[in-house]
């Protein structure tokens, strides 16, 4: 058997045996989704090398190895937010909430919110406010797609729920804390499910953080519902351990005139895995897909998308940049789909990485799949290195090689982190990113989480 | 200021400088000529601490300094100063950054405190009516998508900011058209001082129409085979190169 033949095994054994234990946390609507997701996930199997998608990440060096404990239960630990958290980006007002193991914390600070605005635990809105899950849970996610989402429904209890009715505009970003905190290795399942109803509006920057030096792994998923008219901007803040692996799946299902923008920046952690898939169902949508991530020792990072157009007059953009160093592997595996009947579609792609090594390695691979001929499409992929000719030119002027470097660097990491529409954080992940490049602690400045290579 | 003696470099193996001589005392202004591919923008590149080229013989001392074994920052920080043929194009890095770096840098090295922002773009307001700079230039990223006169022009704005002992400006006329040549040589004349230097490298002797050399060489097979006052340039446009190339 191999490891990850074992590791499946495991998880079948440990999914069967605690089924019981798994379903008690008050969660009905999860629960009643459990048994596919582990039919899934029992034929799909974990992802090898054989798994096209995952043909340029090999998991089984961050899966298997050591032992990890799944947590069935939210940890009893009382942490004080007060001591964990001064994350607080300056002139950026975020409603905090933090989610712990994959639980969403019990004691959250009160949110003030607009009427109407639901933002708790899944599994407590599962109980509170069981027809409006029932209407989106599950429904756009989908466990065949990749079997670590379905991994991630067998096991998950809680995670986010976040409404916001018709109309309704949240001015204030929300910032939705996710923690791995453990005295031991652990496992970490979450499920989210964010709705937003028609001319909704609100804005998320989830933040993944691992608070101690254990070995964590996250698999998460995360289903997003954009209604008619509806806006959706969100930044995920990926800054995790070394000895970490996180693996998240995110489903975006978009109506008509909507639009999504999505920036993902993986500054820090062992495996980061992102699958991003968008359902473009309604005319005049548009998705903005952008991503960074920084990537030195033996870590790997990895894209994977899946925009599907399926109603004409949609837009879609994706632009991912990486910069890999010492032993580092990437990768970039994106698809542009258009129905036949996804008439004047726009899309657009582009995959762009440097290497600051002769060791680091990237695999890319943009693919379009289009089944008709009215449509704008374009896709690109490099990989390189510093430009020499620049660096020399700035050293000219007096700058230290270095300097000189990190100039570059940060022009390079800089055309995804002006994407970011809020001032006040793209000026805290400019202040993060430069100080990432320059092999300083990732930890944002504030805070007391730190990250132990 | 700058002494070159017997001065040989190659790239890949194909030997380019063959043998230079030359001598840059302060106050003065030499004028480099030559036909195409006789050497001259190797000797700049050279001068500017350029990797690509490896100096195989020779020296060349720069204020007391042996140049050939400083890093290219170090030659710039003592007051060498290269302005490009061709200005790299660096986007993502806004010209008020890249220069605020570059001063401080330079600062740095001469144990001067970083220059506080308000006092910095006073500097830059200063230095960007000498070239005839729009302010508009310096909000974008370094030489991204300026025309040629404006990149040209940003040379000598970034000479005027870091005021370089040597300037060594590498055919800054071409691609000029009449009133940029006009400015860009006002800008380098402006400059002038009894305690720097500089090296004018052309093709053309219309550059030094306006910035009017004591010396003019001429660059040929990687040597120089002519050296004189500033009436061998007008000598060299009656005659034109072929004049050289039938000498030697």
């Amino acid at each position: 058997m191999t490891k990850i033949e074992s590791l499946q095994h495991e998880l079948v054994e440990l999914y069967t045996n605690n089924l019981a234990e798994i379903s008690s946390f008050d969660n009905p609507l999860m629960n009643n989704i459990r048994n596919s997701a582990f039919e899934s996930f029992k034929q799909l199997g974990i992802p090898t090398r054989k798994t096209e998608a995952y043909k340029y990440t090999n998991l089984e060096p961050y899966l298997t190895g050591l032992e990890y404990q799944y947590d069935l239960s939210p940890l009893s630990l009382e942490v004080n937010l007060d001591d964990i958290f001064h994350c607080d980006i300056p002139e950026l007002a975020t409603q905090i909430a933090l989610v712990l193991n994959g639980f969403y914390y019990r004691h959250n600070r009160p949110l003030n919110l607009p009427r109407g605005v639901i933002l708790c635990g899944l599994a407590e809105a599962s109980v509170k406010y069981p027809e409006l899950v029932q209407k989106h849970y599950g429904k756009y996610a989908d466990e065949k797609a990749d079997s670590m989402a379905a991994l991630t429904t067998m096991f998950a209890q809680d995670g986010v729920f976040l409404y916001v009715p018709e109309n309704v505009v949240i001015e204030t970003p929300i910032q939705i804390i996710n923690v791995g905190y453990s005295i031991k290795n652990i496992r970490i399942s979450r499920r989210n499910l964010i709705v937003l109803e028609d001319n909704a509006r609100a804005s998320v920057l989830f933040c993944d953080h691992t608070m101690c030096a254990k070995s964590f792994i996250t698999n998460s998923l995360t289903e997003i519902f954009v209604g008619e008219n509806a806006n959706f901007d969100f930044v995920r803040l990926q800054n995790e351990n070394s000895n970490s692996s996180q693996i998240s799946n995110t489903f975006i299902y978009q109506k008509a005139g909507s639009v999504t923008t999505n920036n993902t920046l993986s500054l820090h952690g062992g495996l980061i895995r992102n699958n991003i898939f968008v359902k473009l169902d309604g005319e005049n949508a548009a998705s903005n897909t952008y991503g960074l991530f920084l990537a030195d020792s033996e870590q790997h990072m990895s894209t994977y998308t899946y925009i599907h157009h399926a109603k004409p007059h949609c837009t879609s953009d994706q632009l991912v940049k990486g910069i890999l160093d010492n032993m580092a592997t990437g990768s970039f595996n994106g698809k542009i789909y258009v129905d036949n009947y996804a008439v004047k579609t726009s899309a657009y792609q582009r995959n762009n990485n440097i290497l600051l090594s002769g060791t680091a390695k990237m695999n890319t691979k943009p693919q379009l799949e289009i089944y008709n001929d009215d449509v704008k499409c374009s896709h690109g992929a490099t990989i390189g290195q510093l430009d020499t000719e620049a660096l020399f030119y700035i050293r000219s002027r007096g700058i230290a090689y270095t300097e000189a470097r990190q100039l570059l660097m940060y022009a390079f990491a800089n055309e995804v982190i002006s994407k970011i529409k809020l001032d006040a954080l793209r000026e805290r992940i400019i202040e993060m990113v430069d100080k990432r490049l320059r092999g300083e602690l990732a930890a944002c400045a504030n805070c007391n989480i730190v990250h132990k290579n | 200021m700058l002494e070159i003696n017997n001065l040989y470099a190659s790239i890949e193996g194909k030997e380019i400088l063959k043998g230079i001589n030359l001598t840059v005392n302060p106050g003065e202004v030499h004028a480099i000529m030559g036909p195409n591919g006789s050497g001259k923008s190797t000797l700049a590149a050279v001068l500017a601490g350029r990797d690509l080229f490896e100096v195989t013989e020779g020296s060349a001392e720069f204020l007391g300094n042996n140049l050939l074994e400083l890093s290219p920052e170090d030659r710039a920080r003592m007051g060498l100063f290269l302005g490009f043929q061709y200005p790299v194009e660096i986007p993502g890095v806004s010209m008020v950054n890249f220069m605020k770096t570059a001063i401080n840098e330079q600062r740095k090295y001469n144990n001067l405190e970083p220059l506080s922002a308000s006092d910095f773009l006073k500097l830059m307001r200063e230095k960007k009516e000498i070239v005839e700079i729009t302010s508009s230039l310096t909000n974008r990223s370094v030489n991204e998508g300026f025309s040629g006169g404006e990149k040209k022009k940003n040379e000598i704005f970034q000479m005027a900011m870091l005021e370089p002992k040597l300037a060594i400006l590498d055919e800054t006329d071409s691609g000029l058209d009449i009133d940029a040549l006009r400015i860009v040589a006002n800008g380098v004349n402006k400059l002038r001082t009894k305690h720097n230097a500089t090296i004018v490298i052309t093709h053309y002797q219309r550059l030094l129409d306006y910035i009017v050399p004591d010396y003019v060489h001429v660059l040929y097979k990687g040597k120089i085979v002519k050296s004189s006052g500033k009436e061998l340039a007008l000598e060299l446009e009656e005659k034109g190169y072929d004049w050289i190339k039938e000498q030697y």
